[in-house]
């Protein structure tokens, strides 16, 4: 059997925490696997962990920023959460600026993000910014 | 110190490029956003060589300026080439479906970004990063 990230259901949500070096198909089969689970389970909101990734590069950004979209269109906000400093810092002078994608510093604090655009917005989905 | 080459022939190659690159960045004491900037580089390369130069190899050479230290990788492949240079070289440009990122946004975070290609016979890409480079400006 190939390798797969775990997603989590907790409640309305689904929690991805990437503890794994991200092969480019790993990352190919979390996309598919998440959209599949969010329309199983009509989730509201994505949270992806991504506090064990020491890099990013331009192929997992675009990955990243293509999950949001199309949860986004299944009607669930993907908040990305516990971004190393470093790869923060590369990121930007790589030029990548993972449109459409919301970041919190930590679980808890995506967690509050997550549950403040569900209430803000209970359709969820659209990306009236609540903080 | 000793070149090191490595082979850029499937995904897996390319994950180990990476990781070869993070222990010799951690072995010459580059700080940590000094290796993500290198590892980060070293992925967006390794993987041109292998989508769009079919295939190649990496080497990984330290290099000393009297100053510091400096970790060179030479990406190359025998690849159908470049046309135009500069196109290539344009934030989002890309004949794959990519965000274009990756030749613009390692000469960023690199020192010295050295890229020759011709078309038919293949592509060189040189990318230094000098130890502290920010404190040398
Ligand atoms: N080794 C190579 N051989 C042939 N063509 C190349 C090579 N490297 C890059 N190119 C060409 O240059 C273009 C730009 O490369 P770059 O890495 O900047 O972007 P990308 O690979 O298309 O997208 P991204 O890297 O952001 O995912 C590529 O689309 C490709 O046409
Ligand atoms: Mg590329």
């Amino acid at each position: 059997m190939s390798e797969r990230i775990p997603i989590l259901k907790m409640g309305p949500f689904l929690l991805v925490t990437i503890q794994v070096e991200l092969h480019d198909q790993l990352v190919l089969t979390l996309q598919d696997d998440l959209t599949e689970q969010v329309a199983r389970h009509r989730a509201q909101g994505v949270m992806i962990d991504i506090s064990a990734l020491d890099i990013v590069d331009s192929f997992i950004g675009r990955t990243l920023a293509h999950i949001a979209s199309l949860t986004r269109l299944l009607g669930a906000s993907t908040v990305l959460v516990g971004m190393r400093p470093a790869v923060a810092i590369t990121l930007v002078e790589l030029g990548l600026t993972l449109p459409g994608i919301r970041t919190a510093l930590n679980v808890e604090r995506g967690m509050e993000l997550l549950q403040r655009l569900v209430e803000t917005d209970p359709a969820a989905g659209s990306p009236s910014d609540a903080c | 110190m000793r070149a090191e080459q490595l082979p850029i022939r499937s995904p897996d190659d390319v994950a180990r490029v990476r990781q070869a690159v993070r222990s010799r960045a951690q072995a010459m004491g580059y700080s940590v956003v000094e290796q993500t900037k290198l590892v980060t580089a070293a992925s967006e390369l390794a993987r041109n060589t292998l989508v769009y130069g079919l295939g190649g190899s990496v080497e990984m050479q330290e290099l000393e300026d009297g100053f510091t230290q400096g970790l060179q990788l030479v990406f190359e492949d025998q690849g159908p080439g470049i046309d135009d240079l500069d196109q290539a070289l344009t934030d989002g440009f890309t004949t794959g479906g990519g965000m274009g990122l990756g030749l613009s946004g390692s000469r960023r975070l690199m020192s010295e970004f050295d890229i020759q290609s011709t078309p038919g016979a293949g592509t060189r890409v040189a990318v230094v990063l000098w130890k502290r480079a920010g404190a040398r400006r």
